[in-house]
């Protein structure tokens, strides 16, 4: 089993990024980290799906003149994919960035537990 | 192919059209733009729901030329009609309901903002329940949870900024677990749209290929749904998001966001895995005991609740419980009885949490219970409407959730295993533990006690009565002439795979 995980080591290495990014989002405590932590799971997500486009011994999908032979080269759709997903987590980014600025506004602090507690203060 | 084929894709990109528009108008033209495009789609919706019943199949509607695999496609039958004509009617219901609350909690330079994003909700929704594709549907997941995030965050106190940021962790994992899954299951197939998904994979289980990722993909799909509609130890942001935001985003967020979820799923386990593997995969066990697990420990933390909005939120918990019980039966009985149950909590809840906060207006705003002592008198058409919305939840014969209670267990009856015992019991205690917070929730309304909110010459606005008269219909519709309902979700599940 472990000759398979060195075959396929970009998915094995995908699927260790997004634990890291998915224990990170979870357990740390500061607002900046969790939304690194996000990026880091979204990116390993990415890295999964765009090796499975990938096919030895092929070239980059993009045409220069002569007229393609689709066996020359690698898959596209994953890509696309990749795309289209990288559109959604920048945007998921933003809005957590927006709420981060104006928890920080209000609280002055990034700390998730300590504005738990002064919301709870509050009320 | 007629003209009513359309209709889904045109009501999908109108939305999205007005969403943007709205974002440069003025609030009260954007709320005006907004009711009308509910109210179109509603009736769309309506002419989809009859199209497909009259012609007794579904339609598939190729976007562009391209056929598939080449294009993406829509695809409409019965249950794509009713969940949609139901999800634009609560929609417009509760808008229609909180539109004063809007005013008073939403500064006023950002209202219109609302509004984008009740059209953004609007889009995902549509596009969640007619999409044909796997990754559209993701696309769409990831558009619902911004919007419902921004629902949560429009309103600018402590709380409900704290509430989005739990809110949006919580949905984020979700995601990147359904992501994964959508990817793994693209290595196997090598197919996004759903029927063609559906052929690959029969084929690999009757070859018994690869059955170890196919496990794996369904456990990812689901369980990353299942964070996202808060199934069971995935509930902690529930509470808060429904709590602290204003009271449409409540009623949209309880009835419609999570629903969305389990609609997905739903059509997952009909359309791309189809049933006879997913049942044979044993994770409808899994979603059985986290159900039974959610039903209970829902209905303890809201008799442990004092605040009004919280108590009604972790009861969200528990009747989303009941619908993953039902999911967990595998078996037809189970699917209608949670599909119905869908509708009728989306018609109760959204109704409750606009009630509640027609109660706390006329008691200074607070939501304690012993500040809402006597607020039935003070506002009637919320007092009676609370009402109805506690008794269907309870399950009293006449409302509503009697009938979704009555169809969980005829399914629980049909499965002759050891969870016909352990339903048949949950729902009985958990009937008695909903009791003991929604009757005490009512006497406490209409117990005359309290001096210190003598408004007697409180009317609650006309928007408010013609949502609260609406939605106490549609319970009562739901709970009397059920029949129909149940025929048109029956003959939706059989032409839905």
């Amino acid at each position: 089993m472990l000759g398979n995980l060195f075959a396929n080591y970009y998915e094995a290495v995908s699927v260790i990024l997004f634990g890291i990014g998915f224990t990170t989002l979870l357990l740390h405590r500061n607002m900046i980290k969790k939304i690194l932590g996000l990026n880091i799971m979204d990116t390993a997500i990415y890295l999964f799906l765009a090796a499975k486009g990938y096919i030895f011994g092929r070239k980059v999908p993009i045409v220069t003149g002569a007229v393609p032979e689709p066996e020359k080269y690698i898959n596209p759709i994953p890509t696309g994919l990749v795309l289209t997903g990288i559109v959604v987590s920048v945007s998921v980014t933003a809005v957590m960035l927006s709420l981060t600025i104006r928890l920080y506004r209000r609280y002055h602090t990034l700390d998730i537990d300590e504005i738990t507690r002064l919301v709870k203060e509050e009320m | 192919m007629d003209f009513v084929c359309n209709v889904p894709f045109f009501c999908i990109v109108l939305c999205l059209a007005t969403g943007v528009v709205s974002s440069v108008l003025k609030p009260k033209v954007a709320k005006f733009l907004s009711v009308t495009l509910v109210s179109v789609c509603l009736i769309g919706s309506v002419c989809v729901l009859l199209y497909t019943v009259n012609t007794g199949e579904s339609f598939t509607y190729m976007m562009g030329h391209f056929p598939a695999p080449w294009g993406n496609e829509i695809r409409a039958g019965v249950l794509e009609g009713v969940m949609a004509t139901f999800f634009c009617t609560v929609m417009l219901l509760s808008l229609l309901g909180g539109e004063k609350y809007l005013k008073i909690d939403i500064e006023e330079p950002k209202q219109n903002l609302y509004f984008v994003l009740i059209n953004l909700l609007l889009s995902s929704l549509l596009a969640l329940i007619y999409t044909n594709d796997l990754f559209t549907a993701y696309v769409f997941v990831e558009i619902n949870t911004i919007a419902a995030g921004g629902l949560i965050m429009i309103r600018s106190n402590g709380h409900s900024m704290l509430a989005a940021t739990k809110y949006m962790i919580m949905s984020l994992l979700g995601s990147g677990l359904l992501l994964i899954g959508i990817t793994l299951q693209y290595d196997l197939t090598g197919h996004l749209l759903m029927s063609n998904i559906q052929e690959s994979i029969s084929v690999l289980a009757a070859n018994h290929e690869y059955t170890v990722p196919l496990t794996v993909i369904i456990g990812l799909m689901s369980v990353g749904i299942a964070i996202k509609s808060a199934l069971f130890p995935f509930h902690a942001w529930l509470a808060d998001a429904y709590g602290y935001s204003t009271a449409s985003s409540s009623a949209m967020l309880s009835s419609l966001v999570s629903k969305a979820y389990i609609f997905l799923l739903i059509k997952i386990m009909y359309r791309v895995i189809g049933t006879d593997v997913f049942w044979d995969s044993k994770i409808t066990n899994v979603f059985f005991v986290l159900g039974v697990a959610g039903m209970l420990f829902g209905s303890f933390s809201a008799i442990k609740e004092h605040d009004m909005r919280r108590m009604i939120a972790f009861s969200s918990v528990a009747q989303i419980g009941y619908i993953y019980m039902g999911l967990g039966f595998g078996t037809e009985l189970g699917m209608v009885a949670a599909v119905f149950h869908i509708l009728s909590h989306a018609a109760t809840k959204s109704m409750l949490f606009v009630a509640c906060r027609g109660l706390s207006e006329v008691s200074g705003d607070k939501k304690d219970f012993s500040d809402l002592k006597g607020s039935g008198f003070r506002n009637k058409m919320a007092g009676v409407a609370f009402s109805v919305g506690a008794f269907s939840m309870v399950g009293v014969p006449l409302f509503a959730g009697f009938i979704s209670k009555l169809y969980l267990t005829s399914a629980a009856l049909e499965t002759m295993s050891v969870k016909m015992a352990v339903a048949v019991i949950v729902l009985a205690v958990s009937t008695i533990l909903n009791a003991l917070y929604f009757i005490r929730a009512v006497i406490s309304i209409y117990t005359q006690r309290n001096e210190h909110y003598r408004d007697a010459s409180f009317r609650p606005g006309k928007s408010f009565c013609v949502g609260m008269v609406c939605f106490i219909v549609m319970n009562f519709v739901l709970g009397l002439a059920s029949y129909p309902i149940i025929n048109a979700i029956e003959q939706g599940l059989q032409m839905f795979s």
